[in-house]
């Protein structure tokens, strides 16, 4: 299993033009955690909707690479969007899934993917063209270079340890989160 | 020009049209007879991506997804659709995402099915709720300048427009087997 900071740190180092939409909750602290990021899309609420503002991304900007990290209870609410990805097979879209099998927000209940249901399995039934589970920080850097040159859709399913980590809030300010974005990636 | 006979079918060529206008480059739906030509229009258009969603909140993400990267979106849905984007509508809130939805109604004018009626009879109202103006358009010809201004406000104005295609307008579902 692996330490959820641990991974995203690794995950996004060095991480030039990438563009990050974590979801709600711990995936966006996570994220903030690695640094603070202006091509960063922190989700505050949406809960279901991180794949899919992953996709319109990747869509709008084929010539750039798109990484959703939803939580697996985003992932779970969302689950229909694997579908829809499949359907128009972006080439620059990767989905982390950070999975520790709870709902980390809401005091730790354990989620469907605690009885073994399975993102990688139903990624691939969704004709995504990769999807597996890590559960080791060394192979970390083989999800990191899928990030940058994999061809997608690529569906990683994290499996994180159970750990309650402090903390990291980044930026509430829905327009400001979204304005920030927008100029950085007008810039690249 | 089209003739009155053919405004009232082909009130959604109108439609494309200011899609077309306006840049419209995503287009986001959950199959609906009444959005039937719209969606080959648009499916047809090489300017415009059609995405095929299994539920209608799958197209509030991606409207914001398409803004961030520069791109405009719209979504087409039925009044049944409103209701399962609720809160996934916050996400255009929270941000200032400009959005055009149009919104083909069910349970209203020669409605055949009740089960459709409880929805239907709601839907603006939770539209206005969610934080959306609301424009009706009952009659073919009205159409072209509803749809007009809603994109202009949408997209100008970065508000949340949604058209509703009165039943009236679309007619009612045809039942023949």
């Amino acid at each position: 299993m692996l330490d959820r900071r641990d991974f995203v740190q690794q995950l996004l180092a060095d991480r030039g033009d990438l563009l990050v939409v974590p979801g709600l909750g711990s995936a966006t602290y996570d994220v903030a955690a690695a640094g603070d990021h202006p091509l960063n899309f922190y989700l505050w609420g949406a809960m279901g909707g991180t794949a899919m503002i992953a996709l319109g991304l990747a869509l709008a900007r084929p010539d750039r690479r798109v990484v959703a990290l939803p939580g697996d209870g985003d992932m779970l609410m969302g689950l229909g969007s694997l579908a829809t990805i499949g359907v128009k097979q972006p080439k620059n879209l990767v989905v982390v899934v950070l999975d520790n099998a709870h709902y980390g927000e809401t005091g730790m209940q354990p989620s469907h993917t605690e009885a073994g249901i399975d993102f990688a399995a139903l990624a691939l039934a969704c004709r995504f063209r990769q999807a597996r589970s890590v559960t080791r920080i060394e192979e970390t850097a083989e999800v990191r270079k899928l990030l940058h040159s994999g061809e997608g859709p690529i569906l990683i399913n994290a499996k994180i340890k159970l750990d309650d980590v402090p903390r990291v809030l980044p930026l509430r300010d829905g327009h400001a989160i979204k304005e920030r974005f927008i100029a950085a990636l007008n810039a690249l | 020009m089209h003739s009155p006979a053919d405004v009232e079918t082909s009130w959604p060529d109108a439609i494309h049209a200011h899609f077309r206008r306006i840049g419209v480059r995503q287009v986001g739906y959950v199959p609906d007879a009444g959005h039937s030509r719209l969606i080959a229009l648009c499916r047809d258009d090489p300017q415009i991506v059609d995405v095929v969603l299994t539920t209608e909140e799958e197209g509030v993400g991606l409207v914001a997804g398409a803004a961030l990267g520069g791109q405009r979106a719209a979504l087409l849905m039925q009044s049944s659709g409103v209701g399962n984007c609720i809160n996934m509508f916050s996400l255009l809130r929270n941000c200032g995402f400009g959005c055009i939805v149009l919104v083909t109604m069910r349970g209203e004018f020669g409605e055949f099915n009740p089960w459709q009626v409880p929805m239907g009879v709601i839907t603006e109202d939770v539209l206005r709720l969610a934080g959306f103006l609301t424009y009706r358009v009952d009659t073919a010809d009205a159409v072209d300048e509803i749809v007009g201004a809603g994109c202009d406000m949408a997209f100008n104005g970065n508000l949340q427009i949604a058209i509703l295609l009165s039943q009236r307008l679309i007619g009612p579902k045809q039942w023949t087997r």
